[in-house]
């Protein structure tokens, strides 16, 4: 098995980790979401094992290099940070609603990897401009940070079902954690983060400036990280100094997932240099 | 004296930063849109004439350099220093008392606390709590009660300054920023293999810049892998000054060459053409097409034939030009002399694309992975002749920027910053002993300015060590 086929494998999984995380939810039958924990954590492993199968692939094909240098390869990083940080969560909170709202987004990167006929799984050679070392401190940080904005999303979607819930009520939002602690994880997970895209934008301006010269150009992806960077900044000094909290920083954070979508997708639809995340 | 000045009152609100953070948001989405800094004709081929007015009176084409976003940028800048001024004088006093106090009572307000018994005597504790404490948390101040003791124990009190070492950051990164637009440049020479120049052109200036030393290029070569993308760009580049070498390094993209504070980067390259092409202007029979490739960033050169299928490097696709006209228009505009011509991705549709003989940049505009335009027959180098073999020219970026070691402390500033301001707390605990008949009574609590739930776990394990027995 080539790491093409395990990770269509792992698609799969996350595919039946979000359905038992949903079956789970709405029948609350809690042996389905001990199977979609279960399910995730083989995902997961499978998922590094795909990542690091085709790192050790490129080498035999002699053009080694860490599988970091497209949109196939991100994705499947992607999906492997959601993994990784939703079953953290879970195991911290002991909540398997993390998940549920978690899983899902995890499946749809690996989907869209997987199907989408624009994304080729062929392992490529990187052209000069990504050979350096910063490629993998870049690309790293960055996708941590996507990640944990991905599953602060999220929790602001949970957060935002929860409050139309009547005082009292009975019915799925009736399972969905406390406001307040929906709240507290998404304010966690913008702290965690925006550490990490501030450490990409820094790393990819260093990287920059050893490659063409200029550590910031204005291109369309450096201008739109920067857009996310100043929406999360907003949310933080929001609640920080004016004490916001809860459907505002929800909203906020919907709307900074979003910006983090277009720096992710929506930026090679843009003319500019930093295309290496392109079809 | 400062609260009473309305234009510190201005600056001073939180309400302005979420305001200038917001727009500076909103407005850097327009320049992500509309290409920066491309050639006013094709701008004005793209938006027609009245929006070209109102973007050109709005500075939309270079917005980042524009006055209102510098403005903008400005704004904010003061708004964080007077923002981190005003709390720095409010908390101060706070932060650092002259002498720092405890009260036992907060303490005992907290909601979180741990209690329990030891059949000692409180006298009989103090030594050995007091050892624990230094050894799990840090040393403590012991003081007497009527019924015992109490020992309190804080760390990281300064902390609570973290959130002004990131705004001090930002204050490194603009001093970077501005150092390296006031005493440097940015500029870009091409070098035929074999010959040497002093000087370069200024990127967005019809300007040069003399370098003070020479920069030869030896050599050039392109090595591709089997797919034929491109593997390697390599020049072997000598510096000279007053005809002697100073040393000579093979440059690589992310490997440039720094010689007295400028650097020389490998940016791009081209083939010379075999005949000497001096003829002023365009003929059919002497197309040279420049293919900018998105993905790689580089650039290039091919000759065109009329009807002959040319292969774009990377596998990018096919591209053929199909005629020249003389007098062409687009969107009802007349364009001039244009080049019709079909690109065919490797997988898509073919596509008919226009190159204006004039407008450099217009194709641009078709936001496509490959950018192609025609070369300008005066851009060419004259050379003789050299049957047989290949001549290449290599593109080199020349660059010095005295600013970026200012804007790198920038960048590490903040990471510690943020890591301070968001992960690390000021911590106080609190050990009270007091007697209860033979025995005593131990109380354990701490808290912390952020993440008091992890300091409530922190005092729980210490209270196991001072003997508190499992539940």
């Amino acid at each position: 098995m080539n790491s093409s086929e395990l990770l269509s494998v792992v698609t799969f999984g996350y595919g039946i980790a979000a359905t038992l995380y949903l079956v789970s939810w709405i029948f609350q039958k809690p042996f389905s979401s001990q199977l979609a924990k279960w399910a995730s954590i083989l995902t997961v492993i499978g998922n590094l094992a795909g990542f690091f199968m085709r790192w050790a692939e490129s080498y035999d094909l002699g053009i080694g290099h860490a599988p970091l240098s497209n949109m196939y390869e991100s994705l499947v990083f992607f999906a492997l940070t959601i993994g990784v940080i939703y079953l953290f969560v879970e195991y911290r909170y002991r909540n398997p609603m993390i998940g549920t709202f978690s899983a899902p987004i995890a499946f749809l990167a690996m989907a869209y990897a997987s199907m989408s006929p624009n994304i080729s799984d062929r392992i490529q050679p990187l052209v000069p401009a990504l050979k350096s070392n910063w490629l993998i401190a870049h690309v790293f940080t960055c996708f941590l940070g996507y990640a944990a904005f991905a599953i602060a999303f999220g929790i602001s979607i949970m957060y935002l079902l929860k409050q139309r819930e009547h005082p009292g009520g009975e019915g799925l939002l009736a399972y969905l954690p406390e406001l307040n602690v929906l709240d507290d994880l998404t304010h966690r997970m913008v702290l965690f983060g925006f550490l990490f895209l501030s450490v990409g934008i820094i790393t990819g301006a260093v990287w920059a400036n050893s490659a063409w010269g200029s550590y910031w150009s204005w291109d369309p992806k450096e201008t739109w990280s920067l857009i996310t960077w100043f929406i999360y900044a907003t949310l933080l000094h929001a609640r920080l100094i004016r004490g916001w909290y809860g459907k505002k920083i929800a909203y906020l954070s919907v709307i900074g997932f979003v910006a983090t979508l277009f720096t992710y997708f929506g930026v090679n639809y843009l003319p500019g240099l930093h295309s290496y995340g392109s079809f | 004296m400062a609260a009473k000045n309305p234009i510190w009152k201005f600056f001073v609100s939180i309400r302005l930063t979420v305001v200038l953070l917001l727009s500076l948001a909103a407005t850097s989405i327009i320049g992500t849109l509309v290409p920066q800094n491309a050639s006013p004709e094709a701008y004005f081929h793209e938006y027609g004439a009245f929006l070209y007015r109102l973007f050109d009176i709005l500075h939309i084409f270079d917005m980042y350099h524009s006055w209102w976003f510098q403005l903008l940028l400005l704004l904010l800048t003061v708004n964080i220093i007077t923002c981190s001024i005003d709390r720095l004088i409010r908390t101060w006093e706070l932060i650092f008392p002259k002498e720092t106090s405890f009260k036992l009572s907060a303490f005992q307000n907290l909601k979180q606390k741990e209690s329990f018994t030891d059949p000692r005597l409180p006298k009989e504790l103090e030594n050995e709590f007091t050892a624990i404490v230094t050894k799990a948390f840090g040393p403590p101040r012991v003081e007497k009660t009527d019924q015992g003791f109490s020992l309190f124990a804080e760390k990281w009190r300064w902390t609570r300054l973290g959130v002004y070492i990131v705004h001090s950051s930002i204050l490194f990164l603009i001093a970077g920023a501005m150092i390296g637009s006031m005493f440097g440049f940015e500029g870009y020479v091409n070098i035929p293999e074999g010959e040497r120049i002093d000087h370069v052109q200024l990127r967005n200036s019809d300007r040069v810049q003399h370098l003070g030393f020479d920069i030869q290029c030896n050599d050039f070569n392109l090595t591709t892998y089997k797919n034929g993308a491109p593997k390697e760009y390599r020049s072997s580049l000598t510096i000279l000054e007053n005809e002697k070498t100073i040393l000579t390094k093979d440059i690589i993209v992310n490997d440039p060459l720094r010689y007295k504070g400028i650097s020389i980067f490998q940016s791009s390259y081209g083939e010379i053409p075999a005949e000497q092409a001096e003829t002023p202007s365009f003929s059919a029979d002497d197309i040279q097409l420049a293919f900018f490739v998105n993905a790689s960033g580089m650039v290039y050169k091919q000759k065109a034939e009329v009807g002959k299928p040319l292969e774009i490097p990377e596998g990018m696709g096919k591209f053929v030009v199909m005629e020249v006209k003389e007098s062409a228009s687009f969107m009802g505009q007349n364009i001039g002399e244009a080049l019709i011509g079909i690109l065919t991705p490797v997988a898509g549709e073919p596509v008919e694309v226009i190159l204006p003989i004039h407008f450099h940049n217009f194709d641009k505009m078709r936001r496509g992975k490959v950018v192609i335009s025609v070369v300008h027959q005066n851009e060419k180098q004259s050379l003789e002749k050299k049957p047989g073999k290949k001549r290449y020219y290599t593109g080199l970026q020349v660059v010095k920027d005295p600013g970026v070691w200012v804007v790198y402390t920038g960048f590490i500033v903040m990471i510690v910053g943020i890591i301070i301001t968001f992960f690390m707390s000021h911590q106080r605990l609190c050990v009270d002993v007091s007697r209860k008949g033979s025995k005593s009574r131990i109380m354990v609590a701490g808290t912390a300015n952020k993440n008091k739930l992890g300091m409530g776990i922190r005092a729980e394990k210490i209270a196991r060590r001072l003997g508190k027995p499992k539940n």
